[in-house]
């Protein structure tokens, strides 16, 4: 049995060059399904991996309960205080996070960038905040520090440029990393600076802890809200962040897989009628074969093998450009949550080159069935004559 | 002795439509082991359509074949393949070679339905181009070999199993008439040299007259001829 697979097999993979073109259609069509595919869901992997990246397992967002952004957070220089003091709690720093309406660099189009108050302590809690060109801020004074994201997507955020925000102008002092987290989208700047300009007196909108071990998160937050004096939780930031991703990575994800989906079935189309037409070019390649005493299931084996050959070169082929075209492209989307533009990365990985191959193995199967069974069941000597 | 080969009231109908068209009408047949019989007739007499059932190709509306005492209208479609690989060697028309394996390759694929190691098969295989009188074109694709190079390419592909019945559909219907009489020689040597019975269909006086035997067919029926139709 494995002989004749083999002879089968190696006779339709021989025959491949002489039906370049018409084999070319599979490998195309599913080339461009997994392409677009990969490409989308690499879109929402990036987006996840950015928000997901930045949180760490020790450090936890202390705010409002009932909110779920940071956006909507009110906690008063007294709360703060208390917090800090409370056992666990290595680190603490209020923060005020609000947006600012910053024209996007190569339009006309004014969008979102997050702008993050801060206190001297947050450097500390956030060690990959690192300043990559120029200085920090200085406390109290109007300066800012933009993530590297934030300055390329954005106009005017060069070190030694002014921005205008509300009655104020701040001054670009620096630019920041942060090991390619969302923080890199923001601009950060003292927090009562970033009070004064928008008017919130002493009030932050959270606090950001940096706690003694990742299990003082849950005994922080159960105290807390068995204070009467808080109305506050704290959440630890690989929930927080795991949340705020997943809204808006699923919508890409589904869109993603529907478009995949759409593509799909015309690409199975595609590989059925070339299928087809492999094999009514072998009609009498196949007969003679199954004359000459060869089996039904060597055949239908050999045509799907054919098949998912030509749908995994498609599949490697459609990985290996998005991989190219995408892996490492950064772009923006608007984070629903905060509602303000998130840069990342397309992040273009094994799972999901391994997703783009099985899809493509899968069509492959699928493009390559029918045919083969049709192959077989065609009776021998109307098959002989080529009809 | 058994006979090689024989049709009892052997019947082959077709529906086209609503249509039943009758193809074979009550073959009665027995050849005997070592006969070259040809078998003669117009279009549509149905002589490819009996050669084909008794090369176990296809299965009788109604009747039996038995060929050397096996009845083959009993068997399935998966032994009667095993039998065509182990009793049968087809000669067709227009040779039908696999184009991309050479001519040695082209021999050696009956062999692969059998348990010879690959040393056997291709040892095999060149005998039996060494037989057709092919040896020196065993590394040659059939797209680099002559008609008549191809249909020895194809009668040696048809004896490599060394088959005792040998069917052949118009063998020479593609060939030139000396090309054509190397062919009929060929087969004339298997038959007496290698004791091969030998079924050949054509349309050619000439072909047939190498044959020991003529049947002559017309509308589905055996009517007249040299052969012993019962």
């Amino acid at each position: 049995m494995l002989n004749q697979i083999r002879a089968i097999t190696l006779m339709n993979l021989f025959n491949l060059p002489s039906r370049a073109g018409s084999s070319s259609v599979i490998v195309v069509g599913i080339a461009g399904v997994v392409a677009v595919l990969v490409g989308l869901l690499s879109m929402g992997a990036g987006f996840s991996a950015a928000l997901e990246s930045t949180a760490k397992a020790d450090r936890a967002i202390i705010m409002r309960d009932g909110t779920t952004s940071e956006l909507n957070g009110a906690m008063s220089a007294g709360d703060r205080a208390t917090v800090r003091a409370m056992e666990g709690v290595e680190l603490g720093s209020g923060e005020l996070y609000v947006v600012a309406a910053i024209v996007k660099k190569g339009t006309d189009i004014s969008s979102n960038v997050v702008v993050r108050g801060v206190e001297a302590e947050s450097f500390d809690i956030r060690p990959e905040v690192k300043v990559v060109v120029g200085r920090r801020f200085e406390t109290g004074r109007a300066e800012i520090l933009v993530g590297v994201k934030a300055a390329a997507q954005f106009a005017g955020l060069e070190v030694g440029a002014s921005l205008p925000v509300r009655d104020q102008i701040w001054q670009v002092v620096g630019h920041f990393e942060a090991n390619g987290t969302a923080y890199e989208s923001e601009i950060w700047a003292d927090l009562a600076n970033v009070q004064s300009a928008y008017r919130r007196g002493g009030t932050s909108s959270t606090m950001r802890v940096k706690m003694r071990s990742p299990e003082a998160i849950a005994a922080l937050n159960l105290r807390l809200k068995d204070d009467p004096r808080f109305d506050l939780i704290a959440r630890s930031e690989v929930e927080h962040y795991a949340s705020q991703a997943k809204q808006r990575a699923d919508l890409i994800n589904n869109f993603g897989m529907v478009v995949g989906v759409i593509m799909a079935i015309g690409a199975v189309f595609a590989a059925l009628n070339t299928m087809y037409c492999a094999v009514g070019a072998r009609t009498v390649e196949i007969a003679t074969l199954r004359a000459l005493g060869f089996g039904g299931l060597p055949v239908v084996v050999s045509v799907m093998i054919e098949a998912i050959v030509l749908a995994f070169i498609g599949g490697v082929l459609g990985g290996l450009l998005v991989w190219l075209a995408f892996d490492g492209y950064t772009a923006s989307t608007l984070n629903n949550a905060s509602f303000s533009q998130v840069a990342f990365d397309f992040a273009v990985t094994p799972e999901l080159l391994k997703l783009g191959l099985t899809w493509a193995l899968t069509l492959g199967l699928i493009g390559g069935l029918f045919p083969a069974i049709r192959a077989v069941r065609i009776p021998i000597t109307t098959a002989l004559r080529g009809e | 002795m058994v006979a090689a080969v024989a049709c009892e009231k052997v019947e082959k109908q077709y529906t086209k439509g609503k249509e039943i068209v009758e193809v074979l009408a009550g073959i009665d047949l027995s050849i005997e082991h070592g006969e070259f019989l040809a078998l003669m007739g117009p279009s549509g007499s149905g002589k490819t359509t009996l050669l084909n059932l008794i090369g176990g190709l296809d299965q009788p509306s109604a009747g039996s074949i038995f060929v050397s005492g096996k009845n083959l209208t009993e068997m399935k479609a998966k032994a009667l393949a095993k039998w065509r690989s182990e009793n049968v060697g087809f000669v067709f028309q227009f040779y039908n070679l696999l184009p991309v394996l050479t001519a040695q390759r082209n021999v050696e694929l009956p062999l692969l339905l059998t348990n010879l190691s690959r040393k056997q098969r291709q040892k095999n295989a060149a005998t039996a181009l060494e037989i057709v009188g092919l040896q020196d074109r065993a590394k040659h694709k059939p797209s680099e070999l002559s008609g008549g190079q191809q249909q020895r390419v194809a009668i040696a592909r048809a004896i490599v199993a060394d088959p005792s019945l040998l069917v052949c559909d118009e063998p020479t219907g593609d060939l030139d008439r000396e090309t054509a009489d190397q062919i009929l020689g060929l087969l004339q040597t298997l038959n007496k040299d290698h004791g091969k019975t030998i079924i050949m269909v054509t349309h050619d006086p000439r072909a047939a007259d190498r044959a020991e035997h003529i049947l002559y067919m017309d509308k589905g029926k055996l009517v007249s001829g040299s052969g012993v139709a019962v």
